[in-house]
């Protein structure tokens, strides 16, 4: 025997999300659909741990929380790599992990999840960035650069340098420079 | 994901390599949306409408007929509302001294057309996740140089 049924699927993700959040104990107020409203600051963690129960309903929490994550991993690297201090490549795991209160694997999968690039790669990405501008502005050798950026000696900057960018270091000097020229010129 | 997906524009007046670069970019893995125009007059037309739907970055092939990716690239950068474009010179191949030159006029990107799908493809994912980089992190695009 077969029976007919008809969802009105608006009230069938209304209940469940009212079931599923007061489950939680966390409180709330849905708000018109797609978007619950809390009474609190909710944390990253439950966040996710209201990810994971809705998971299964076939209900997920919209990316902002992700992006705002990944937005946070961005920009600690961008302070580590910018500090005065010298600092290790190793040492960016366990920062991060600390100062986000994640482990790694979790942060880092998060990261490749949203930007479609790895950490380690950002990292190189943000190094290679902050050498162009103390090449450009601070009047630094190559030599100087690459021990302020932890480099083990010129050559290694040199070659991710150009592993990154396609060009030399020297060679992109001399573009930048002719550039400004030009442009000087032009305006 | 709810990114809004990347922009892309392609000048480039062969319709086979036009057709390569769609079917390549479809398999990145950003989201992209394309738009192709055949020559450099048609490509500025389109960059000079008023209510334009400017790209996030434009690829440029060097030898196209009635104008050419370095004329187009000139007027890019003199033109105050596009010279923040990323643009990548897209060509079948070149000396150093070329692709320095290039940069030098302004071009962020200098791809060699590469020979097989797949290196099209890597190349391809390549240049547009840094770029979105570029777009995302406040990177001073003025340092933006890439060549592959």
């Amino acid at each position: 025997m077969k029976l007919h049924v008809r969802f009105d699927m608006v009230t069938v993700c209304k209940v469940v999300l009212q079931e599923r959040l007061e489950k939680l104990g966390i409180p709330f107020e849905l708000n018109t659909l797609g978007e619950v409203e809390f009474q609190d600051t909710i944390t990253l963690a439950q966040q996710e741990e209201i990810n994971q129960d809705l998971k299964k309903y076939g209900i997920e929490l919209l990316d902002d929380q992700k992006t705002i994550f990944v937005q946070k991993i961005k920009d600690t690297i961008i302070e580590l790599v910018n500090m005065d201090e010298k600092i290790s490549s190793a040492k960016f795991s366990d920062f991060l992990a600390q100062k986000l209160n994640y482990s790694y694997g979790h942060i880092s999968k998060l990261f490749s999840d949203v930007t479609f690039t790895s950490i380690e790669n950002f990292i190189i990405l943000q190094k290679i960035e902050r050498a162009k501008q103390l090449i450009l502005n601070a009047n630094l050798t190559l030599t100087e650069v690459a021990w302020k950026l932890n480099y083990s000696s010129v050559q290694h900057l040199s070659n991710q340098f150009k592993k990154t960018t396609g060009i030399t270091p020297t060679a992109f000097q001399r573009i930048i420079k002719m550039r400004r020229l030009q442009s000087d010129q032009t305006s | 994901m709810n990114q809004s997906p990347l922009h892309v524009l392609l000048a480039d007046d062969d319709e086979d390599d036009r057709m390569t670069f769609k079917d390549a970019l479809e398999e990145i893995r950003i989201k992209t949306r394309l738009t192709l125009v055949k020559d450099g007059i048609q490509l500025m037309d389109y960059l000079q409408q008023d209510d334009c739907d400017y790209p996030g970055i434009v690829f440029l092939d060097l030898n196209m007929p009635r104008e050419g990716g370095i004329e187009c690239l000139r007027k890019i950068r003199n033109d105050k509302k596009l010279k923040n474009l990323s643009v990548a010179i897209y060509s079948t191949s070149a000396s150093e001294s070329d692709i320095e030159d290039t940069f030098i006029k302004g071009a962020n990107v200098y791809i060699k057309k590469p020979n097989d799908f797949t290196s099209l493809v890597k190349v391809l994912e390549e240049v547009i996740t840094i770029n979105w980089q570029y777009h995302n992190s406040d990177l001073n695009r003025e340092n933006f140089v890439l060549s592959l």
